[in-house]
């Protein structure tokens, strides 16, 4: 059919069948997706803090954010709540210090979404920056443990000897204080009433250095006083070369000791030798066919 | 000779063997005139083994005893059993400048300076874990089917020996390099000794040579591990190979087979070739496992200190039972007369073990004090054809394997987040009703096989082919099994009569039990001998069987006019052939 | 059988073709179905077909190839890959982030193993003949005339001997030998002094199972640092684990004083934990209200159960739970016992201040640090 606007007819055409391919709707989709986060991006407001900001206003900013997400439990001004049979909903935060909260909230423990035993680690809610603003308001509560700069716990300006005896010196007081409750290679243990030593495979160095400092949960607190920063450095050190070293006699079996090994035992072990000799002794298989048999 | 040796079985193969005059003949010859084999090895060269998986279990500890053998020679060339402290300076990075024993160092330059050591070390653990659990299950095998009943009973005890011996050798052998996971059992072997009363100081002093941990331990531990156990081990695995050389391995009940005869695949070629094949494969797999799979990385333990301590420290698999026990056991202590016992370790790591491994060795005993049955037997018992027996077992194995449980307390709390505060409780009172459901459901469950198994032979096997009668009603087609299946089936024994026996009555022997002892005793045995047969299902005798019969020949000739023809039973055995033929009309 | 004359009625068994009379004289059936005897045998393939043999022959041939190669492999793993730089460092070779020299070594040492195993079976199985053969039994027991002959030469060895007649001669052998016991025993005693011994002349510093180092005014020190503590470095929370000074002490010849056996006993005796709680916590045992300094106690490290060092602390509960066998002790409440299979509470060290503001002990333990054994004597100890 032609016509002036014959161009038009052809493209509307073409257009029209496209549109009713099953892909045009998945295609109007991801447009309109695309359309909106940019547009959001664009426009919404940032909660970043900008990192000039003073620490005043950090903490305000982390009050407002503490009342939203843990006041509930900790209080309007983090002073803890206590249920009517005297046990505790939030304990006081005066005194914990910028470390615990960055250690609790950048672990994902808080806010803690149900009663337990204990709070396990869950993904982060919130941004770094606020936690920041959340460290800096509770550590305004009252004087506690500061987060750690990262020199406190790097290895950077050591020579290579020194180094080797900063990790020899940490597995020792490894040894001595934390795998009885971690176990030793970290993987964790088994405390009283459901609770437990979490697995360090994955906790950050300067997570680690905020728990020795603050005794979270259960934890005992290693102050300074009684694990130095230097000695932190080191038992940190160590923990990084076990997680660097490779598994020099194979698939580690999960390093929690005798007991998957015993597991591993049976299950392959013992299982594939009674496999083969189920197949060792098992009748072959049989023809129907007959043979002459020669002369016996 | 009393040896009747006129059935022996000759070859039926066609290859004669003709005279060769070759070097190996010539070697034999020389060989024979000095030792006089020949005699021996023309009785065993073609000794008949009968054929059954369940019969390579005891193999397998067999194997893995020759595997422990050659691997812990090549420890030996490397590992030194001193305690004398040194200061590693070696290749391991994180222990450098720290100080440890002599024997932990030899353990790291195994592991980190000997090519082949780190495997050698780990194929030697995995064969010392396969040799004492292939131990366990071919000891329940054994019971089970009967296998420990006379003449066999000695066998049986030195087969439990064994079992204990290789438990102690195991120990032994981990605690060598002195690591502190080690050094940790060894430190609770300490409180076990120490634990007895009157000699407990003078044992534990003794055996460190003085104080807790002193340095005597770990050279003494070495002499135990490498010569006076393993030289036990290799005199009661020969008498135990011998006896059974001897009686001639057992078998299963079944077509041709007698209690007077062994049916099976003669030593040379087949057994030699199964049994040698089965040598390398186990030694195949445990090097495989050796170098996959990660067994006791001491380095990561460190040297042994008494002042430190990992979480998750248990012993080896096979002593975590004794362990479940002592972490179970309440914590109960008596102090009197200005001394200590201390019946919370007592109980359950001297008494307990020793009680059930008296028990284990004598059981084939007690059994046969129980059923008076003086008879030889070479054939096997299906296990649920002695429901009691089995039974007990089992609530043996339950509350092993809840003490076994309970040894990994903390491990269950940390992986299924459980308290161990309320696994502990549950234990406590699960080893003691654990077993006991065990058994009951055990037993039921044999007997209710053993119905099963006499619904077969009496009126055939379902066949799942569902037959409807002109009036509607559906039925399942039953045919009868195969002569085979049905004599394997009742090719057991009989139970004596137990309930029309006297309590108090005559024993085992026709004598008249007299005495307050004697007379409770004999109490005592009938009531275990009711226990033991009373509940049993018997199998059918001729009548029964005649009657089956008749009923499903009755059936038959019901249902034959419905088909178009005589259905003889024989369809799906192998009795005949079926081609051409139609089980249903429309086909 | 010939010697069953004594058991109870005959039960039907191998020879079962007769009928006996059981207890309520009803007849004992004879077995319902008789044994057919060995099935006819049936033929494998590889019998009745050569081109199934041959193909199993090459089979198992190239099992047999096969472990070769891994063999080989064995021998080129061994020498291609490093396990400590060659000897200097540790550049381990690694696949996969395991150790490769393990690996390589134990996959081609397992295969080899294992292919010729896998071979030697499906030889057996596919092609050596597997017709059933029949031997017969033998009573394991001998027959009655080897018994008899047997018991006439004894008796005939044992008479030459005279031993029956001459019952002077047989008990004195019987003592001699008997006696000698007592040599083979005696040989063993010097495997290690008693603790009686080691008490009245101690090798070391603290022998004995009724002492340790500890002693009057000796400071408590870190643990592997070895650096003493004065209160104010404990803060509420606190859990140190410590030891005595000695531990760490360097004599006047360069040398440490403790070494070898001596250090490694202090230590299995001496080692103790420090807790700091606040000091209303605490509720001190009785006669201990001095022991304690603002708030920071002192507890054994050696579990009373079987002597495991415990530093599993609760912080908020303040109980101490020691790994092995899960004993858990107050800290609070003079570590008694609140769980577990231990019984006794673990000895407190008495602490006080010396004049440099170091913590440091009033004297040794009040009672045997550790394990339980006969001779200790728990009504003397001052905690209950």
């Amino acid at each position: 059919m032609t016509s002036p606007l014959g161009f038009l007819n052809r493209s509307a055409g073409r257009l029209s069948r496209h549109r009713r391919r099953p892909i045009a709707g998945l295609l109007l989709l991801m447009l309109g997706l695309v359309l909106t986060g940019t547009l959001y991006a664009a426009f919404a407001p940032s909660s970043t803090a900008d990192s000039a900001k003073s620490d005043d206003e950090l903490a305000a900013q982390g009050r407002k954010l503490f009342l939203v997400g843990c006041a509930f439990c900790h209080g309007q001004n983090g002073e803890g709540v206590s249920t009517q049979d005297g046990n505790q909903l939030g304990p006081s935060l005066v005194g914990v210090g910028s470390a615990a909260v960055d250690f609790q909230v950048g672990t994902g423990r808080m806010p803690a979404v149900q009663p337990g035993a204990q709070n396990p680690t869950k993904p982060v809610t919130y941004t770094d920056d606020e936690i920041a603003a959340l460290a800096a308001y509770v550590a305004s509560l009252g004087p506690g443990p500061a987060v750690p700069d990262p020199s406190d716990y790097s290895l950077a300006g050591l020579s290579e000897k020194e180094r080797e005896e900063a990790v020899a010196r940490g597995g020792q007081i490894f040894l001595t204080n934390c795998t009885a409750c971690h176990n030793f290679a970290g993987k964790g243990g088994a405390m009283p009433r459901g609770g437990y030593a979490p697995n360090l495979s994955d906790t950050s160095a300067k997570h680690i250095y905020e728990a020795l400092l603050t005794g979270p949960g259960q934890m005992d607190t290693f102050s300074n006083g009684n694990l130095s920063p230097e000695e932190k450095r080191d038992v940190i050190a160590y923990l990084y070369s076990l997680r660097e070293q490779p598994q020099y006699g194979g698939f580690d079996l999960g390093g929690m000791g005798p007991v998957s090994e015993g597991l591993f035992a049976w299950i392959v072990g013992i299982g594939s030798l009674v496999g083969f000799a189920t197949w060792i002794a098992a009748h072959t298989a049989r023809s129907s066919r007959k043979k002459e048999e020669a002369a016996a | 000779m009393s040896i009747d040796t006129s059935k022996v079985a000759t070859t039926n193969s066609t290859a004669a063997i003709a005279s060769k005059p070759n070097r190996a003949g010539a070697l034999a010859e020389w060989a024979d005139d000095r030792l006089g084999l020949a005699t021996l090895a023309k009785k065993n060269l073609r000794k008949v083994f009968p054929d059954h998986w369940s019969f390579m279990l005891g193999e397998i500890a067999l194997w893995s005893f020759v595997v422990l053998l050659l691997s812990g020679v090549f420890l030996s060339l490397w590992f030194t059993p001193s305690m004398g402290e040194t200061t590693y300076e070696g290749t391991y990075a994180q222990l450098r400048g720290i100080q440890m024993s002599e024997a932990y160092a030899s353990a790291l330059r195994l592991s980190f300076d000997v090519r082949g050591g780190l495997l050698m070390r780990q194929i030697h653990h995995w064969a010392a874990m396969l040799f004492v659990g292939s131990m366990m299950i071919h000891l329940l095998r054994v019971f089970f089917t009967g296998a420990h009943r006379k003449p066999r009973e000695l066998n049986w005890a030195i087969g439990a020996l064994l079992l204990l011996l290789g438990t102690l050798e195991g120990f032994t052998g981990y605690s060598l390099p002195d690591d502190l996971l080690s050094g940790t059992g060894i430190r609770a072997a300490d409180g076990f000794l120490k634990s007895q009363p009157v000699i407990g100081t003078y044992m534990s002093f003794l055996l460190f040579g003085g104080e807790f941990p002193g340095d005597q331990i770990i050279p003494r531990l070495f002499i135990i591990h490498v010569l006076l156990i393993p030289g036990l081990l290799l005199a009661l695995i020969t008498a135990h190979m011998l006896l059974l050389v001897y009686h001639k391995h057992t078998q299963w009940p079944g077509p041709g087979r007698t209690e007077q005869n062994v049916v099976g695949f003669p030593m040379l070629p087949v057994y030699a070739a199964k049994a040698g094949g089965f040598f390398f494969i186990v030694f195949g797999t445990t090097a495989l496992m050796g170098g996959l799979l990660s067994i006791n990385p001491v380095w990561k333990f460190g040297p042994y200190d008494p002042s430190k301590v990992t979480a998750g420290s248990q012993p080896d698999w096979y002593m975590g039972w004794p362990d479940g026990a002592l972490r179970i056991m309440p914590n109960i202590e008596t102090h009197i007369w200005h001394h200590t016992i201390s019946w919370n370790v007592l109980l359950p790591i001297i008494v307990l073990p020793s009680a059930m491994f008296g028990l284990l060795l004598m059981l084939p005993f007690i059994e046969a004090w129980i059923t008076g049955d003086k008879r030889d037997h070479h054939l096997l018992q299906r296990p649920r054809n002695a429901p009691t027996r089995t039974a007990f077992m089992v609530s043996l194995i339950t509350m092993y394997g809840l003490f076994w449980a309970a040894g990994g307390n903390d491990i269950i709390a940390i992986r299924l987040h459980l308290s161990i505060n309320q696994i502990t409780y549950f234990m406590r009172a699960a080893v003691f009703i654990g077993p006991a459901i065990a058994f009951f459901i055990t037993k039921r469950w044999c007997i209710s096989l053993q119905r099963k198994d006499n619904e077969d032979v009496l009126h055939g096997y379902e066949t799942g082919i569902i037959m409807r009668s002109p009036e509607g009603g559906y039925s399942e087609r039953h045919l009868p099994l195969s002569e085979e299946r049905a004599y394997k089936l009742t090719a057991r024994d009989r139970d004596p009569d137990v309930l029309g026996e006297l309590e108090g009555g005559p024993d085992a022997n026709g004598v008249e039990p007299h005495g307050g002892l004697a007379a409770r005793l004999a109490g005592v045995r009938h009531r275990l001998r009711k226990l033991m047969y009373a509940d049993n299902v018997q199998k059918p005798t001729v009548h029964e069987l005649d009657e089956g019969h008749h009923h499903a020949e009755h059936e038959h000739e019901l249902q034959a006019p419905m088909e178009g023809h005589a259905a003889d039973g024989h369809q799906f055995d192998g009795h005949h052939l079926v081609e051409g033929e139609k089980l249903r009309a429309d086909d | 059988m010939s010697d069953d004359h004594n058991h109870l009625p005959e039960l039907p068994g191998d020879d079962a073709l007769d009928a006996h009379t059981g207890h309520g004289g009803e007849l004992v059936p004879e077995e319902p179905i008789a044994n057919p005897g060995l099935p006819e045998h049936e033929w494998r393939p590889t019998d009745v077909d050569p081109n199934a043999e041959k193909r199993a022959e090459r089979q198992v041939a190239g099992l047999f190839a096969l472990s070769a190669v891994c063999a080989v492999l064995f021998v080129v793993s061994y020498f291609a890959f490093q396990i400590n730089g060659g000897g200097g460092g540790q550049t381990v070779d690694t696949v996969f982030g395991l150790g490769a020299s393990n690996v390589a070594l134990g996959a081609s040492l397992g295969f080899a193993l294992l292919f010729i195993g896998i071979g030697l079976i499906q030889w057996a199985r596919k092609l050596m003949s597997d017709h059933e053969i029949v031997e017969m039994r033998h009573p394991a027991r001998s027959s009655d005339e080897d018994r008899a002959e047997t018991l006439r030469v004894l008796d005939l060895g044992v008479e030459e001997s005279g031993i029956t007649r001459r019952p002077l001669i047989r008990n004195s052998l019987l003592g001699a030998v008997g006696i000698l016991l007592a040599p083979a025993v005696v040989m063993l005693k010097d495997l290690g002094k008693t603790n009686a011994q080691i008490e009245a002349n101690p090798p070391y510093p603290g022998a004995g199972l009724e002492h340790t180092v500890w002693d009057t005014g000796m400071r408590v020190v870190r643990d592997v640092v070895g650096t003493p503590i004065r209160p104010g470095d404990l803060e509420i929370g606190d859990l140190l684990n410590a030891e005595p000074e000695i531990v760490f002490e360097v004599g006047d010849d360069g040398k440490p004083v403790l070494e070898g056996v001596s250090l490694q006993v202090a230590k299995s005796k001496g080692a103790v934990v420090l807790v700091r709680m606040d000091p209303d916590d605490n509720k001190p045992g009785p006669g201990r209200e001095n022991w304690a300094v603002d708030g920071i106690l002192c507890y054994s490290k050696i579990c009373t159960h079987v002597g495991c060092p415990i530093s599993l602390n609760e912080r908020k509960t303040h109980h101490l739970l020691c790994p092995c066998h899960q004993s858990t002790f107050d800290l609070a409440d003079a570590a008694k016992v609140v769980f577990g299979p231990a019984a006794r509470p673990l000895p407190q060290l008495p602490l006080m201040v010396n004049d440099e503001g170091y913590l440091v002990a009033q004297s040794d333990f009040k009672e045997p640090v550790g394990p339980s054994y006969w001779e200790r004597d728990s009504q003397q100890s001052t905690s209950k």
